[in-house]
Order: structure tokens, then sequence, then C-alpha cells
């Protein structure tokens, strides 16, 4: 949790929940374009687009107040971020998405494994990737076999 | 038949050879993965759930009440060694509790903790099964109307009541209700939100929400903000058994706060921090030597603890009753229910009373089973709090992925799990609570069930729901949830209310 500051030394409107606000602001756009366009449904009283257009009429308003607390920089203060960190791990879950059905559980899951691990600072690779492999090796026997759970099966998963 | 028959017929469906075998795993799996620093008991409940996919629904839900315990205990012994005031739940733990260890009376209070949790559990469970039958035959005769008013006090008192903005809380609500209109329309079996994908007609899955928001949310700003330094473990010396001083000044905090904890957590108001901040600060009050607050003060430790745990039970009790989850942690469960088409509320302990009852019994089973588990065994678990953090995480990440993989197997819905993954890093990076959210997706498409039931029955007159007494006085309680906290922080109290934020579970 970011901590609540009480000084702040701009009066310029924060840029980042100004940007959270146009976002849900589209969102309620998009829930209001989508149900306008919808077909089917049946001619109940109250039917499925109801309460589609209520929560998008919730979510401008909510986009308004927003902005209008971004302008009065109302946000709490946030601390500086790493972005390296973040990609490695968001790459790691796109590694793992990407190659599921392709290498197998273990590998892809790996992968994530050690990508994450190189995130928090963790390396080098080539050591971690095989500790990553051979542990989501150990899940993906333990998980497949034992609790029949369906985890996509690669050349590695084959070998036994 | 009176609960005590009905409780006995539970008994006898808990104590079956594969059904304490279900507890056992559940405890020890619960307590394993939420001594782990920087997973709550929602997170718990989640990434423990795909391991119940293929047991019986009774097995299924009697481990998982393992797990929901042993969560809680687990989060705790994390709290008395290690200061992480990022686990919600248990942050009044901290405050007392990691002054004892590093005073080096960390066994005293990892002790107090586990029998004050194992007293709270014990009464409130016990009151959880003394007065589910009354909810239940008062619920029964609520009509929709009511169960609307019921879930708009829900919605409410979770996103809006408590925390550091009204309309952070109430933002992240929304989200939520937004994300639970995906999918095919019960009633009509019109698509909506869509896209034409044919993966989104069965909506959101709760599960993968609340693993991505809170699992992947978690790792992607831990990872992010790097600013803190390494934590320090403080070891536990000497003997973790109390002295008789120590008993002396717990028992009466432990009774203290399972009053306190159990009727917040019943009531729909969601969160166990509530209950513990309120007993802490009674504790504080009640105190013969007020000075050691702050410097380890084993009250300070008893109350809260026994507050959370009671106040973790009480929650069951709309959960059980009404069907209505007012945490992170019931919305998981509930989706636990789902999973065998379950669905949690009066009628439930019409038609299956012997799961219901056998969930309240097991629960009773795990509390003494953690007990034991966590008394002599805390060392073992201490040891998990040594694994280096970059482990930690891809571990993580491995499980959190590993219960979507094996709930669908899908590229589809490992992106959606992405996609949350980086919405929950969002959401903490700019303030946002995270429960509501899972809470909407629950209990949206419910609420809108109920809504529009009320309304084909009154035939559009929307005056029906506020005809019955009840639903006017939970209406106006919503109401009041709203605007006394906006009240409050406009007149500069906001401090107290974001201290009582519900932050995980």
């Amino acid at each position: 949790m970011t901590e609540q500051s009480t000084s702040s030394e701009t009066r310029r409107p924060d840029r980042a929940a100004l940007v959270i606000a146009a976002v849900l602001a589209i969102i309620a756009a998009v829930i209001v374009y989508s149900t306008a366009t919808a077909h089917g449904g049946s001619s109940t009283r109250v039917g499925p687009s109801a309460f589609p257009y209520t929560i998008a009429g919730c979510l401008f308003v909510l986009a308004i107040w927003t902005a209008f607390e971004a302008m009065r920089r109302d946000f709490p203060e946030r601390e500086e971020q790493q972005i390296q960190p973040v990609i490695w791990i968001i790459g790691g879950l796109a590694a793992q998405m990407l190659l599921l059905h392709i290498t197998g559980f273990a590998i892809a899951t790996g992968l994530l494994f050690a990508a994450t691990a190189r995130g928090f600072g963790k390396g080098p690779l080539w050591m971690t990737i095989p500790i990553g492999i051979v542990l989501s090796f150990i899940i993906w026997v333990i998980f497949a076999k034992g609790l029949q759970l369906s985890l996509p099966a690669g050349p590695l998963e084959r070998l036994i | 038949m009176d609960s005590f028959s009905l409780l006995a017929h539970g008994f006898a469906v808990a104590m079956q050879p594969f059904n304490l075998l279900y507890a056992l795993i559940g405890v020890t799996l619960g307590t394993a993965v939420g001594v782990l620093p920087g997973i709550g008991p929602a997170l718990t409940v989640a990434l423990l759930l795909p391991v119940t996919y293929k047991l019986d629904p009774g097995g299924s839900l009697i481990m998982f009440a393992g797990i929901y315990y042993g969560g809680m205990y687990g989060g705790s012994t994390t709290s008395i060694l290690l200061n992480t005031p990022g686990e919600s739940s248990s942050i009044v733990t901290a405050l007392e509790g990691n002054k004892m260890a590093r005073a080096g009376r960390g066994g005293p209070a990892l002790a107090t903790a586990a029998i004050g949790s194992f007293v709270a559990g014990l009464i409130a469970t016990m009151a959880l099964a003394l007065i589910a039958p009354t909810i239940v035959k008062f619920a029964l005769s609520f009509g929709p109307a009511e169960y609307f008013a019921l879930m708009i006090l829900a919605f409410m008192t979770v996103s809006a009541a408590f925390g550091d903005s009204t309309l952070r809380g109430l933002t992240a609500l929304f989200l939520g209700l937004a994300l639970g209109l995906v999918g095919i329309d019960l009633q009509t079996g019109q698509a909506r939100l869509a896209f034409g994908i044919p993966d989104l007609l069965d909506g959101v899955e709760v599960t993968t929400l609340a693993v991505a928001l809170f699992a992947i949310g978690e790792t992607l700003s831990v990872a992010a903000s790097r600013s803190s330094g390494e934590e320090k473990i403080e070891p536990v010396k000497g003997s973790v058994w109390m002295n008789r001083e120590d008993w002396a000044r717990s028992w009466k905090p432990w009774l203290r706060g399972t009053l306190i904890g159990f009727p917040i957590g019943a009531m729909p108001a969601g969160g166990a921090e509530i209950g513990t901040f309120l007993s802490y600060s009674v504790e504080k009050q009640l105190a013969k030597r007020p000075e050691e607050f702050g410097k380890g003060a084993i009250e300070g430790v008893a109350g809260p603890e026994a507050a959370n745990n009671a106040s973790a039970a009480g929650t069951l009790v709309p959960l059980l009753t009404l069907g209505l989850p007012t945490s992170a942690t019931a919305a998981i469960m509930l989706a636990g229910f789902q999973q065998f088409g379950l669905q949690p509320g009066p009628l439930l302990f019409a038609n299956n009373p012997q799961i219901v009852w056998g969930l309240i019994a097991s629960l009773l089973v795990a509390n003494f089973m953690l007990l034991v588990l966590n008394l002599p065994l805390v060392g073992l678990w201490v040891r998990l709090l040594s694994i280096p953090r970059h482990w930690l995480y891809a571990g993580i990440l491995v499980f959190a992925t590993l219960g979507t993989i094996g709930a669908n197997p899908s590229t589809f819905e490992l992106g959606m799990l992405l996609a949350f993954g980086i919405l929950g890093y969002i959401l903490r990076r700019f303030g946002y609570p995270i429960a509501p959210v899972v809470v909407g997706l629950i209990l949206g498409p419910m609420a809108e069930q109920q809504l529009r039931r009320a309304l084909a029955i009154s035939q559009g007159d929307v005056t029906v729901l506020v005809h019955s007494p009840i639903a006017v006085i939970l209406l106006l309680l919503a109401v009041c949830a709203v605007v006394v906290p906006l009240i409050m922080r406009a007149r500069g109290k906001g401090k107290v209310l974001s201290a009582l934020a519900a932050n995980e579970d």
C-alpha cells in the first residue's frame, strides 16, 4: 500500500489519475456500445440490458469523480518504480502462455520461474532455467499423475 | 432438529477417516502457504482451490475449511517473526508480536496467538453452529427484494465504508461488477460483453481473477518497488510455552477478542481487520500496564489474534446462511462451492445438511489439528520464512499459473490471468483496494438476478424494492455505509477509516 501523503508541492493535475478517469469512461462507453448492439434477448420488462446500462452509468460518474480528484491531486503519493523487473515477470508469463501447448508444462513454466527469479535479481539464467524446468517437471508429475489435473504435456512429459 | 444433534451428525461425517485425512492435508497446506510472506488467507485459498478439484464435494469442502483456518494461523506466524505490515489481516499482531519476538519472547507470542486462535475458533465456530439455523429460518422468508437490498448493503460496506477513499473503493467495486457482466445472461441466454470470443461466454472465473489480482499483482508490485531492505526474521529463542503470567494476561483478551471479532465478521461488513483493530484498542484501554503497548505487550497479540480468527469464522455466517460473501476469501470459497454446483444459502441447509454440518464440524476438527500442528512444529514453519524472495515469488507464480492451467488449460485463460495481473499491479500502485473487485465479480450477477426476479414478480413496479421494512432498513444502512465515511473523511477523520481498511481479506 502506498502511504497517504499530506504535502503536495505541485498543484498540477495528476496525469496518471486522469488516464485512469479516461479508461473508466472508455470502459463505460464500451459497455453501452456492446449492450446497445447486442441482438436477441427476450422482452421481459427488465431485460438483460438494464444492469449493464446502470453499471456503465455509475462507471461514468466515477470517471468524472476520478478526474475531479486528479485535478485536486487527491491521489496518494506513489513511490518510484523500477520498470525492468516488471518487464521480466510479464515476459515470463507471456512466454509461458505462448509456449504452454508447444513445449509442454515443464519447459514453459520453467521459463516463467527463471524469468521471475531474474526479475528479483537472481541469475544467471543458464542456472535458473534448468532449476525451474526440473521443479515444474516434478510439479507436473505430482499434479498430472497424482491429482489428475489436465496439464499440457510436451516432449519432456512424454518421456514418462 | 436442534443445532447440537445436527452438529453431531456433522461430526459423524467429519470423523470419517478419509475426511480426517482431507482436513489434515488442508490444514497442513494452508499453514505452509499461509506462512509464506506476502500470501494472505485469500490468496492461500485461491492458490489451493485447484488441489481440491478432483475430490468429491464433501471432502473438497472439508479440505477447503482446513486451508482457510490454516491460512489464518500461518499468517500470524509470519507477522510475529517477520515484520510484514503488507499482510493486512494481521497487521495488529505484528505491532506487538514482532516487538515481543525482538525481545526474545517470540515463543510465547506464537503460543498466545495459536492458543488464542484456537479458543476463538472454537467459540466462534460453535456460535456459527448455534445461530446459523435461526438465520436460515429468517432468510427463508426473504424474497428477491430483500436479497437485493442485502447485496447492495454488502457491496457498499465492502467497497465504500472502510479504506482510505470512497471513490477508489467504489471504482474497484464497479470494475468487478463490469467484469461480472461478461458472459451469457442467465435469464435470457443473451451473450453480453463477449465480443464474439467463445472463451468469454462462460464469464470471468473468480479464481482466475483472484489469483491474478493477489498473486501476480502482488509479485509485480513487490518486484517493482524493492525499496524496502531485506526483512529480518526474528529467531524463536527459548521455549514456545507460556509462563503463568502469560496465561493470566492472555485469557481475557482471547475471550474479549472473540466477542469483538465474531459479530463483526458475521455482519455483512467484511474484513477481519476491523475486529483486530478494535480489539487492540480495547486491550490497550483495559491493560494494567498500558505503557507496555508498543514495546511487546502480550495482550496486544492475544486479543487481536483471537478477534481475527473469530471474525474469520463469523464471515462464514453470511456466506453459508445467505450465500453472501463479504470478503475476498469468502468470495473465493463461494466459487469453491459453485464448482460443485452447490449454492450456499438457506436451501443448502435444507437440501445438503450433511455437507453444511460436516463442514462446520470439520472446522472444529481443523481447529484442533492446527493447535497441534502449530505449537510443537512451529520451528518447521519458521524455516519456510527463510526462503529467499526470488525463489519465493518465482514459486508463487508457478503455483498461480498451475491453478489456472489445471482448471482450464487454454492460452486465452492464461492471457486473462496476465491481463488481470497487470490490472492488480495498477490497482495497488494507485491505492485501489482489491477485495471489492473480487466480491463485485461474484456478487454482481447474483444481485442482478435477484433484482430482475423481484421486478418480474412485481411486473416492473420498482417500488417493490422498498415494500418490506427489512429491505428499507437494509437499503438505508447501505446509504449510511457510503455517506457516513464521506462525511468523516471530509471532517478529517479519515485516518481512523484507513486504519480499518480491509485490504486483502
